[in-house]
């Protein structure tokens, strides 16, 4: 959709009518249309299928290949066409990008393919529609992801670069594959938890009978032996433990994880039992505590990735278990009311109060039916029977929901977490691309007024110097010109303009400000958070959610670049730049996700070298530079 | 899946579902401009331009008709520092001549043709129409400093030198010493005109935009 906004510049140029019987100052003249050529349609040969479209449809992405001039190197001069010899159905979605503004994925092509082809035509990737990006992302990570695996078994038969014991035990730890040393440590810890839990199981079974008393518990019968064996396998646990907060290479985040606290939850009790003497008032707290010893169980959960993916999905369900445990309980309640009353008129029944008929439902509910409670009256049956059958409903149905829900809201939150990461990422590279391309514009801008200049000083020379801006680009400088003389200001960009706030505000208070002089980064990043609190207002984010969403959301960066002025500036700040690159100030950039499509700058005045600069910093200077841009890019 | 019992979801789905009514309701407003001849006869375009017109009309608006939001948008991505949406207002009330909320194609062509290919008197007109918001015949201080914030607006905040809050005041009092002839607080179509053919500079700058198409 940004695309068919250059189709409306005209309808905004007529509309800037309305400005001029207010301003006060003459208007600028208006950009000629030195090769004004009728729309004519060129058509594309793509490998042997051929696509026709209108000139100013390619035109709409100036910084692609098909926008650009650099698509006449592919123009054939005997058939009148231009022919690129790449794939036709890939070029079927660039083509569909330029009409629509939006590029799709079709989930039939390859990802490198489709890299390669976009790479080809000059075009980001990370303009894909929102549509069709969860898909192409996801393809490229498992691309990534096989070739990143290719990549690993190359390297573990090299050498790893040399890290500190610290690292290496870490390692050794998370991975047992990674050294023999480890892999023994694997096993051994994996056969003391088996033999710990085997161990609490045997000692509560009985064990026949010494003469003269009652059937012992093993546990009892041969305690020394098995305190023998509680005590090696706390020992180990205890070392293991030491061990990996040695080696965590964060300590507080190693502490707080799950896997700890289960590792010092399996330990405790032996612990306490040791300091606690065989008292009789604490030792039922004790025999309490024996039986957290179960936990060790799961420290098993470091041995098999399957026992960890089921624990994460399980905490990632719990809305869905809730609301399972939420049904059934509401179902219970109502049943066991039912039952309670249904019942009560029959005697001896066990039905005494609703919370013994809890149980009954619960029994019921979930087709058990030990039978120890049995209704009597006609009533209580028939209820009974309803429960029965509910329960079925209501046991079975949620459950293929979960099961369900266990993989795809496994699948979702793992997209979810990477999608955030990405999105950092995403902008990032974008940012970094519009650079690269801003670059080319800007020098094309500089060449253009360099042309302006020269010609309106009246130097015939040849002034075509670099690649020329595309008539919409001009024609929109001129009308944010027109916008500028109307009011009688101009577009500055943020530098600039924070500048001004602190030379203005240095006149105002210039004996409160000298501290804030020498911290000057303070103010403009509070200079910087009003102004990131007004682009938060600008109008594409007023409008209502709906519309925006339908919209590419990334079709713009709002880039703030900065850069040492190699020349002096004059205020009316030309979007020029010195010859090395725009490097993006980080400090002051903000990322704002704008919908234009039109590259543009935020001021543009052609004449500037016959206008004396209005204050201070420095002298005019007859060869326009900038100090910094806030460049609006467009998506390509 | 939110199944918790709280459902929240009740309280977005009435949001939800007018947005839906709404999209509902723009998908189902269909609207085709007349044959291409007769406005050609109405506007003062050719048929080329036309065509380039309706083709860039068409792509922003697949359903024939622009509404205030949309042109809101649109108006907008042409002036990313400032904020156009009350100038964009006025705007398209001034498109919107038959005041049926939706700038359709024809209303579109006519207010271009005026723009672009009519006389300066047509097109002071068009701006006279502009300014009067109530469309009442005349140009109230108050009419022109909404006009002017909002055009003073579109700036933004990083203009130099910097925007000072009484600068539309101060420009309409200045429209107004020029514009109102009989001083009595209001401007109407004639003193209008009269005001803009004696000024060089509004008549030099209505010429500006004749070969925008």
């Amino acid at each position: 959709m940004a695309a068919g906004v250059a189709a409306w510049l005209p309808f905004a140029r007529a509309a800037a009518i309305g400005w001029m019987p207010v301003a006060n100052c003459p208007m600028p003249l208006a950009p000629t249309d030195k090769n004004k050529r009728q729309d004519e349609l060129i058509v594309l040969n793509v490998s042997g299928r051929r696509f026709e479209t209108w000139r100013t449809t390619l035109e709409r992405y100036p910084d692609t290949l098909l926008g650009s001039t650099e698509k006449e190197f592919f123009f054939n001069e005997d058939t009148k066409e231009y022919f690129f010899d790449r794939d036709p159905e890939v070029f079927r979605c660039v083509l569909n990008f330029y009409r629509t503004g939006k590029l799709h994925y079709p989930r039939y092509e390859c990802i490198s393919a489709y890299d390669d082809e976009l790479a080809f035509y000059g075009i980001l990737p990370e303009i894909i529609g929102d549509c069709c990006y969860e898909e192409y992302k996801d393809r490229k990570r498992e691309n990534a992801e096989r070739l990143q695996d290719d990549l690993d078994s190359e390297n573990n038969q090299e050498s790893m670069p040399s890290l500190s014991f610290r690292q290496t035990m870490w390692r050794a730890f998370e991975n047992p594959h990674t050294s023999t040393m480890a892999l023994v440590f694997y096993y051994v810890t994996g056969f003391f938890i088996a033999v710990s839990v085997i161990t609490n199981v045997v000692e509560t079974v009985p064990c026949g009978t010494v003469p003269g008393s009652k059937e012992l518990p093993c546990g009892e019968r041969y305690s020394v032996a098995f305190f023998c064996l509680d005590t090696a396998c706390v020992m180990i646990f205890t070392v293991e433990y030491l061990l990996r907060l040695f080696a965590a290479p964060s300590r507080y985040r190693f502490i707080r994880s799950v896997m700890s606290i289960i590792d010092v939850v399996a330990i405790m009790p032996y612990y306490i039992g040791l300091v606690m003497t065989n008292n009789e008032d604490v030792s039922g707290a004790f025999v309490t505590l024996r039986v957290f010893r179960v936990f060790r169980i799961f420290k098993f959960s470091r041995h098999s990735q399957g026992l960890r993916i089921l624990g994460y999905t399980l905490k990632s369900c719990a809305s869905e278990l809730g609301f399972l445990l939420f049904s059934l309980t509401m179902a219970i309640i109502i049943f066991a009311t039912v039952m309670f009353y249904a019942e009560k008129g029959s005697s001896a029944s066990k039905f005494t109060s609703i919370p013994a008929s809890f149980w009954y439902t619960i029994v019921t509910m979930t087709t058990l039916g030990y039978g120890d409670m049995v209704p009597k009256t006609i009533a209580g049956k028939i209820f009974g029977s309803i429960c029965s059958l509910s329960g079925v409903l209501v046991i079975a149905l949620p459950v293929p929901v979960i099961v369900s829900n266990f993989s795809r809201i496994y699948h979702q939150n793992q997209r979810a977490d990477k999608r955030r990461a990405q999105k950092k990422a995403r902008l990032a590279r974008i940012r970094v691309a519009k650079t690269g391309s801003s670059n080319a514009y800007l020098h094309s801008k500089r060449n253009g007024l360099l042309n302006e200049a020269l010609e309106l000083m009246g130097t015939p020379e040849e002034a075509h110097v670099g690649k020329t801006t595309s008539l919409i680009e001009s024609q929109h400088h001129h009308l944010l010109h027109c916008l500028e003389k109307t009011t009688n200001h101009e577009f500055i960009d943020e530098q600039m303009y924070e500048q001004n706030c602190l030379e203005s505000s240095m006149q105002n208070y210039p004996s409160t400000r000298s501290p804030s002089l020498s911290s000057h980064q303070g103010l403009t990043t509070t200079c910087c958070s009003r102004r990131s609190k007004k682009t938060t207002h600008l109008p594409n984010s007023n409008l209502p959610a709906t519309r925006l969403r339908s919209m590419q959301e990334l079709s713009t960066i709002h880039i703030q670049g900065s850069e040492q002025p190699s020349l002096t500036t004059s205020r009316s700040s030309l979007n020029l730049k010195a010859d090395d690159g725009l490097r993006p100030n980080c400090k002051t950039s903000q990322i704002t996700t704008a919908i234009i499509s039109i590259p543009t700058p935020p001021a543009l005045t052609p004449e500037g070298e016959s206008r004396p600069p209005p204050a201070s910093p420095g002298p005019n200077t007859n060869i326009p530079a900038i100090a910094s841009n806030v460049v609006k890019v467009s998506a390509l | 899946m939110k199944l918790l019992p709280c459902s929240a979801a009740k309280t977005s789905s009435p949001a939800v579902q007018s947005n839906v009514e709404d999209e509902l309701e723009m998908a189902t407003v269909r609207h085709r401009p007349e044959a291409l001849e007769l406005l050609e006869a109405q506007s003062k375009f050719t048929k080329k331009e036309l065509q380039i017109l309706y083709r860039g009309f068409k792509n922003e608006c697949p359903s024939g008709v622009v509404n205030e939001d949309t042109f809101k948008e649109i108006y907008s991505q042409f002036f990313p520092q400032g904020d156009s949406t009350t100038y964009a207002h006025f705007l398209f009330n001034a498109f919107d001549t038959d005041h049926n909320g939706a700038v359709s194609f024809e209303d579109f062509i006519r207010g271009l043709s005026i723009l672009l290919r009519g006389t300066v008197q047509e097109k002071l007109n068009w701006a006279f129409n502009l300014y009067d918001i109530n469309k009442d015949g005349y140009i109230t201080k108050e009419e022109m400093l909404d006009i002017m914030k909002a055009i003073y607006d579109m700036m933004g905040k990083c203009t130099y030198p910097v925007l000072k809050e009484d600068a539309p005041r101060q420009h309409v009092e200045t429209f107004f010493q020029k514009m109102d002839k009989n001083k009595d607080g209001v401007v109407t179509i004639d003193e209008f005109i009269e005001s803009c053919q004696k000024d060089e500079n509004i008549m030099r700058s209505m010429q500006l935009f004749e070969n925008v198409i």
